[in-house]
C-alpha cells in the first residue's frame, strides 16, 4: 500500500521559502513524476516525503498514518539517489542486503531475497564486485535492487538517470517502467527532463518556484496546459508562443501553437516565413522559421520535408489546437 | 637535447632533495652518534666518528628503569588518542553532516584554544590536579593530552568526513539504519584511512608532548619525555647518556611511524586524490 497525502506542506530554509504550501494526493500504485526546472523545489519535496528534511509546517501521511515527525526508516519508503549513493566499501551483495540486515532478518531469508533481486535486475554475475568496478547502468541497478528488497510502500527516485548517457537513459527508463508494471508499487520520480515525465508518468506534477502549476496525466498536460509555464515546459520542441496582433485577433494576450500543430506548405498558408535552420532527422523534420511579423517559430513535419536555409514556407495552425492565454498567463478555455 | 637537460635537472633536484632530507635528519643522526660516544668524547666537540660504546645504554637502563616510563608513554598516548577519537568522531560527524550557522565559529573556537600559550593555564590546571589527586597519575595525564589534542583530532576528522558524500549516509538512513548503525556500518568504514591517520598522528603528538607531561608528573606516571629530562639534572649534563636516553625514547615512535608511513601519507592526502 502506498497512498501518500501532502497537506499544506511548507518548507523554508532560513528566510528563503522553498515550498510555500502544497496539497497533493498520490494514489496507491501510481507512477507520479515531479517535473520542473532546476531550483523549483521538486527534490526538496521528495526529501520532505522521504523524511530527509523536516517540514516547516503542514502534514504528510502515508496510508492514512501521519508520518510528519517520523524518521525516514519508519516511513516504509525506499529511495534511489541521483548519485546512486552506493556503499563503496561493500560488495554488490552487501549493498543490496544492507536494508535487510538493518531490519534484522535472518541470514537465509536475506540471501534468498538478495539473490532474487539480483536475478530480476541481471546483477547475479556482479554480486561479489564493489560498486567502483561497475558501469553507471549497473550501479543504478544496484541502487534499485537495494530499494526493492525492502518491499517499500513507495519508491522515491531523485533524478536517477541524469548521470547516464542518452542511450542508457532510454534503456533504464524502460526498465523502471517495466519494474513499476511488475511491482505495481507507488513510485514518485523527480526529473527536470520532460521526456522522462511524459513517457513514464501516470500523473505529472509540474512545479515552479515551489508551487504546483498543474497536476494531470501526460496527455492532459499536453492538450490543455493551464498556463504559459506548463505550456512552455511540456512538449518537445517547445510550444511556439505568439503575442501581439495575431493573439489579439483571437481575444488573447498570447497564443500558443505546438510545432507539430503547424501545417507546412511551400505554396500557400496563413503565415509566411523564411527557413532559418532545417534539421532533417529522417523520421521528422524540424524547421526554425522566421515568420513575418511573428518572430521565430519552430515547425515539425512528419518524415522528410525537402526545404533548406533561405527557402520560403507557409504555416497554417490547426485552429482547434491553438491555445489562448490571458495577460496573467492563464489559459482561456 | 631536451632529454639531457631533463636528466641534469633530475640529478640536481634529486641531490637537493637528499640535501634537505639530510639537514632535517642530521640532529637525529647526531644524537645516535653521540649516544655511542663516551662522555669525554661527547664533551670534546663535534666529531662524527664515535667509539661505538654501548655503555651509555647499559648505564641508562641500570640507573633508571626504561620500561616503566615506556609503558606510561604507551598508555598515555594510546589512551588519550582513543578517548579523543571517541569524542571527536560524533562531534566531527555532526559538524560535517548537519552543520548549523555556528559550526564554522565552533571549529574556529576549538582551534583558537591551540593558539593560547599553554603556560597561561598551567597554574590553575596544576592546582586543580593537585586538589583532585590527579597529579602524577596516568589518568590525569591522559585527560590533559586528550583535551590538548582534541581540537586537532576534530579538525582532521571533520576534513575527512566532509569528503564523504552526504547522500550515502542519507541512503543508510532510508535503508533503516539507526544513528549508531549509520556511524558504525557506513561512515566509519569509509573514513578508515582518515581515522587511522588521525590516530597515528595523535599518538605521535601525545608521545612527544613534553610541556604537560613534565609539569604534571614526578615519578609514577612519568613518560619517556620525563625520562629524558631526568638525565639533564642535577649532577650536571651527561650528553652521551642524554643522547642514549633520547634515542631510546624516540625509537618506538620512529619505528611505528616507519611502518605506518604509507597509511600516514594516504590519510594526509585523503580526498586530494580521488
Amino acid at each position: 500500500m502506498g497512498n501518500i497525502t501532502l497537506n499544506n506542506v511548507r518548507k523554508t530554509f532560513g528566510s528563503t521559502e522553498v515550498i510555500p504550501g502544497i496539497d497533493l494526493e498520490i494514489a496507491d500504485g501510481e507512477f507520479v513524476v515531479f517535473v520542473g526546472p532546476s531550483g523549483c523545489g521538486k527534490s526538496t519535496l521528495l526529501r520532505l516525503i522521504a523524511g530527509l528534511e523536516d517540514l516547516t509546517s503542514g502534514m504528510i501521511s502515508i496510508d492514512g498514518r501521519e508520518v510528519t515527525d517520523e524518521p525516514p526508516a519508519k516511513r516504509g519508503l525506499a529511495m534511489v539517489f541521483q548519485s546512486y549513493a552506493l556503499y563503496p566499501h561493500m560488495s554488490v551483495y552487501n549493498n543490496i542486503a544492507f536494508p535487510l540486515k538493518m531490519a534484522k532478518l535472518d541470514k537465509a531469508s536475506i540471501d534468498k531475497t538478495v539473490r532474487a533481486a539480483a536475478e530480476t535486475l541481471n546483477l547475479t554475475p556482479y554480486l561479489d564486485r564493489r560498486p567502483g568496478q561497475l558501469s553507471g547502468g549497473q550501479r543504478q541497478r544496484v541502487a534499485i535492487g537495494r530499494a526493492i528488497v525492502r518491499q517499500p510502500g513507495a519508491f522515491l527516485f531523485d533524478e536517477p538517470l541524469s548521470n547516464l548517457d542518452a542511450a542508457l537513459r532510454g534503456t533504464m527508463r524502460l526498465e523502471i517502467s517495466e519494474l513499476h508494471q511488475h511491482l505495481k508499487t507507488t513510485m514518485i520520480y523527480v526529473t527536470h527532463d520532460q521526456v522522462e515525465a511524459m513517457t513514464m508518468a501516470d500523473k505529472i506534477v509540474v512545479l515552479n518556484a515551489g508551487n504546483i502549476e498543474q497536476v494531470g496525466s501526460p496527455l492532459e498536460l499536453y492538450r490543455s496546459p493551464r498556463n504559459l509555464f506548463v505550456a512552455g515546459f511540456i512538449g518537445s520542441p517547445r510550444m511556439n508562443l505568439i503575442s501581439g496582433g495575431e493573439a489579439e485577433r483571437l481575444d488573447a494576450a498570447t497564443i500558443g501553437v505546438r510545432p507539430e500543430h503547424l501545417n507546412l506548405s511551400t505554396e500557400s498558408g496563413k503565415w509566411k516565413g523564411t527557413v532559418g535552420v532545417a534539421e532533417h532527422l529522417g523520421s521528422d523534420t524540424f524547421l526554425h522559421v522566421h515568420a513575418d511579423g511573428l518572430g521565430q517559430l519552430t515547425v515539425r513535419a512528419d518524415g522528410e520535408f525537402p526545404v533548406h536555409h533561405g527557402d520560403t514556407v507557409w504555416l497554417t495552425p490547426e485552429p482547434e489546437r491553438v491555445h489562448r492565454f490571458n495577460a496573467g498567463g492563464e489559459a482561456i478555455r | 637535447m631536451a632529454r639531457s637537460i631533463s636528466t641534469r635537472r633530475k640529478i640536481i633536484v634529486t641531490l637537493a632533495a637528499w640535501g634537505v632530507a639530510f639537514v632535517i635528519f642530521f640532529p637525529i643522526l647526531y644524537m645516535l652518534i653521540t649516544s655511542l660516544k663516551t662522555e669525554a668524547e661527547a664533551i670534546a666537540g663535534i666529531s662524527l666518528i664515535p667509539s661505538f660504546t654501548f655503555e651509555n645504554y647499559v648505564e641508562v637502563q641500570t640507573q633508571r628503569d626504561y620500561f616503566k616510563p615506556f609503558l606510561n608513554s604507551v598508555i598515555i598516548s594510546v589512551g588519550s588518542t582513543l578517548v579523543a577519537l571517541l569524542i571527536a568522531v560524533p562531534a566531527a560527524w555532526s559538524m560535517a553532516f548537519s552543520p548549523t550557522r555556528r559550526t564554522k565559529d565552533i571549529l574556529m573556537w576549538m582551534l583558537s584554544t591551540k593558539m593560547m600559550p599553554a603556560v597561561g593555564v598551567l597554574v590553575p590546571l596544576f592546582l586543580i590536579f593537585r586538589d583532585t589527586g590527579l597529579l602524577d597519575t596516568r589518568v590525569g595525564l591522559t585527560l590533559v593530552l586528550t583535551l590538548v589534542n582534541l581540537p586537532i583530532v576534530v579538525w582532521m576528522l571533520y576534513t575527512y568526513f566532509r569528503e564523504i558524500p552526504g547522500e550515502i549516509l542519507e541512503a543508510a538512513r532510508m535503508d533503516g539504519a539507526s544513528l549508531a548503525g549509520e556511524i558504525i556500518y557506513v561512515l566509519t568504514p569509509m573514513a578508515v584511512p582518515g581515522i587511522a591517520s588521525t590516530m597515528l598522528l595523535n599518538i605521535i603528538l601525545a608521545w612527544n608532548e613534553a610541556f604537560w607531561t613534565l609539569r604534571l608528573t614526578t615519578s609514577s606516571a612519568a613518560p619517556l619525555t620525563a625520562f629524558i629530562a631526568s638525565f639533564s639534572s642535577p649532577q650536571g649534563l651527561f650528553w652521551a647518556k642524554l643522547s642514549a636516553a633520547s634515542t631510546l625514547a624516540i625509537a618506538p615512535i620512529l619505528i611505528m611511524g616507519w611502518f605506518s608511513q604509507r597509511q600516514l601519507v594516504r590519510g594526509l592526502t585523503f580526498g586530494a586524490v580521488k
